[in-house]
């Protein structure tokens, strides 16, 4: 399927909190973004890794969720109508004879931007893999680390190994379409929600599946098909399980991903940027937040911020070398105000 | 005060330790490529080390999140987080081996 291309000034690889601010920092110039992030909401990693921790070093919020901020965020950055690409894992950047960027995701969508802000924390969020030997053999023909299509499992022999709630979820969905569903899981407490786990105990009790208690340590199977598992139970007996297919849920790790196929300098999996415009080796590719470094680099979400501010002022020079950018507050500016929609 | 860091390939290193300071901190803060992607919140498990047997009863029982984090990255009978570990008097010589998981990629 080939779609349009996407035209617009910027596109932001992230929808972070630094990312989500910079278009808040490049909407003040005039300048329009799409951001595309791996992860299905807006956040990263205050969004998947701790939603409901707090934090207390943003200037001006004593204390407040990763879940709120990225709220927050969000409804300061509408004013510009941003448009989120979810799911969507940038893969192909290009820089085009024009200065201009070409750029393709892993979902097919394709984008032709001015100016290109990296602001992708640690990398693309990616399923942690369980250190179980020759596991590689079988991903993809009989492991699966997420479920796209849950026709693919119907009548399937199903382990599913983990405690959150991708597990407790698809144990439960794919439970009534599989031929047989078992789940493992190290100890008998979880961190999903629990109205989940009494409905997994509910199909244990109706003997609709079956829930054992320990860790995979080694897989069995010919030709990336498994038959069965070993399983280290919780009191160090090994015990075998039969499956065909296996789905291991440990959440996500963060990886660096396509950005190192870019063509642009890197130093230890890190953006090298300068300290004004902050850009990277290549003119018009800007990189804020975690994903960067510059001498007395702190990784801290307010730090992010303020590169953000500095780089919209470098991409918009960048975008329109005979604009005329003059510094202006949202206190006593009326056409910052109309832009924000307040005046 | 210190603790005696087992590195990826198994050589030992004494580290200087400061009260009160987390292990991964200490870890991070003599330059040992730990992951600890979340900075110590309790929230991705790439800080996880295995204590050594005879320093665990020595450590406090995991709370309910660090237990999380260690059925997401497949902790053994020894691991721990070290982001919750906090240095004190007890603890000086503590010994840890950091865990696969924990060990930064080579760039």
């Amino acid at each position: 399927m080939t779609q349009e291309t996407i035209t617009t000034d910027v596109v932001i690889i992230g929808a972070g909190p630094v990312g989500l601010f910079a278009v808040f920092e490049l909407g003040l110039l005039d300048l329009k973004c799409h951001l595309v992030d791996i992860l299905d909401k807006p956040g990263g990693q205050c969004a998947e890794l701790y939603p409901e921790k707090p934090i207390y070093d943003i200037p001006g919020l004593p204390v407040v969720s990763g879940q709120e901020l990225t709220e927050r965020l969000m409804e300061q950055a509408a004013p510009f109508n941003p448009e989120y690409h979810y799911n969507e894992m940038v893969e192909e950047l290009r820089k085009n004879e024009d200065g201009s960027f070409h750029l393709k995701t892993d979902g097919g969508l394709t984008f032709h931007a001015k100016a290109v802000v990296i602001a992708a924390g640690g990398g693309s969020f990616q399923p942690k893999k369980p250190p179980i030997p020759g596991i590689e053999a079988y991903e993809g023909k009989s492991v699966f680390y997420s479920v796209k299509r849950m026709e693919d499992f119907r009548g399937k022999n199903i382990l599913i190994s983990g405690g959150g709630d991708s597990a407790l979820d698809w144990t439960i969905n794919l439970e009534p379409i599989a031929n047989s569903m078992q789940l493992i899981h190290r100890r008998d407490g979880f961190r999903a929600a629990p109205d989940s786990v009494n409905k997994m105990h509910a199909l244990v009790e109706e003997q609709k599946m079956k829930f054992h208690l320990g860790q995979i340590t080694e897989l069995h199977g010919d030709n990336g098909q498994l038959t069965g598992v070993s399983v280290k139970g919780n009191d160090g007996e090994i015990f075998q399980v039969e499956c065909d297919t296996l789905l291991p849920f440990f959440g996500l790790t963060m990886k660096l991903g396509p950005i190192a196929n870019w063509g642009i300098n890197l130093n230890e999996n890190l953006i090298p940027v300068d300290t004004e415009k902050f850009v990277t080796d290549a003119e018009g590719i800007y990189a804020i937040g975690d994903i960067n470094t510059y001498p007395g680099k702190l990784k801290l979400i307010l730090s992010g911020f303020h590169e953000a501010a500095l780089m919209a002022q470098a991409a918009k020079r960048y975008i329109d070398p005979e604009a005329k950018v003059t510094f202006q507050y949202t206190t006593s500016s009326t056409s910052l105000q109309k832009k924000l929609g307040v005046a | 005060m210190h603790i005696v860091l087992v590195d990826g390939h198994g050589a030992e290193h004494k580290l200087e330790a400061l009260e009160g300071w987390r292990v991964m901190e200490i870890i991070r803060d003599h330059g040992y490529p730990i992951v600890a992607e979340c900075g110590g919140a309790c929230a991705c498990g790439t800080c996880q080390v295995e204590v050594d047997p005879n320093w665990a009863a020595k450590l406090h029982e995991p709370r309910e999140d660090e237990l999380d984090m260690l059925d997401e990255n497949y902790g053994g009978e020894w691991s721990r987080l070290s982001c919750q570990i906090l240095m004190s008097e007890e603890l000086d010589g503590l010994r840890v081996r950091l865990a696969p998981i924990s060990v930064k990629e080579a760039a």
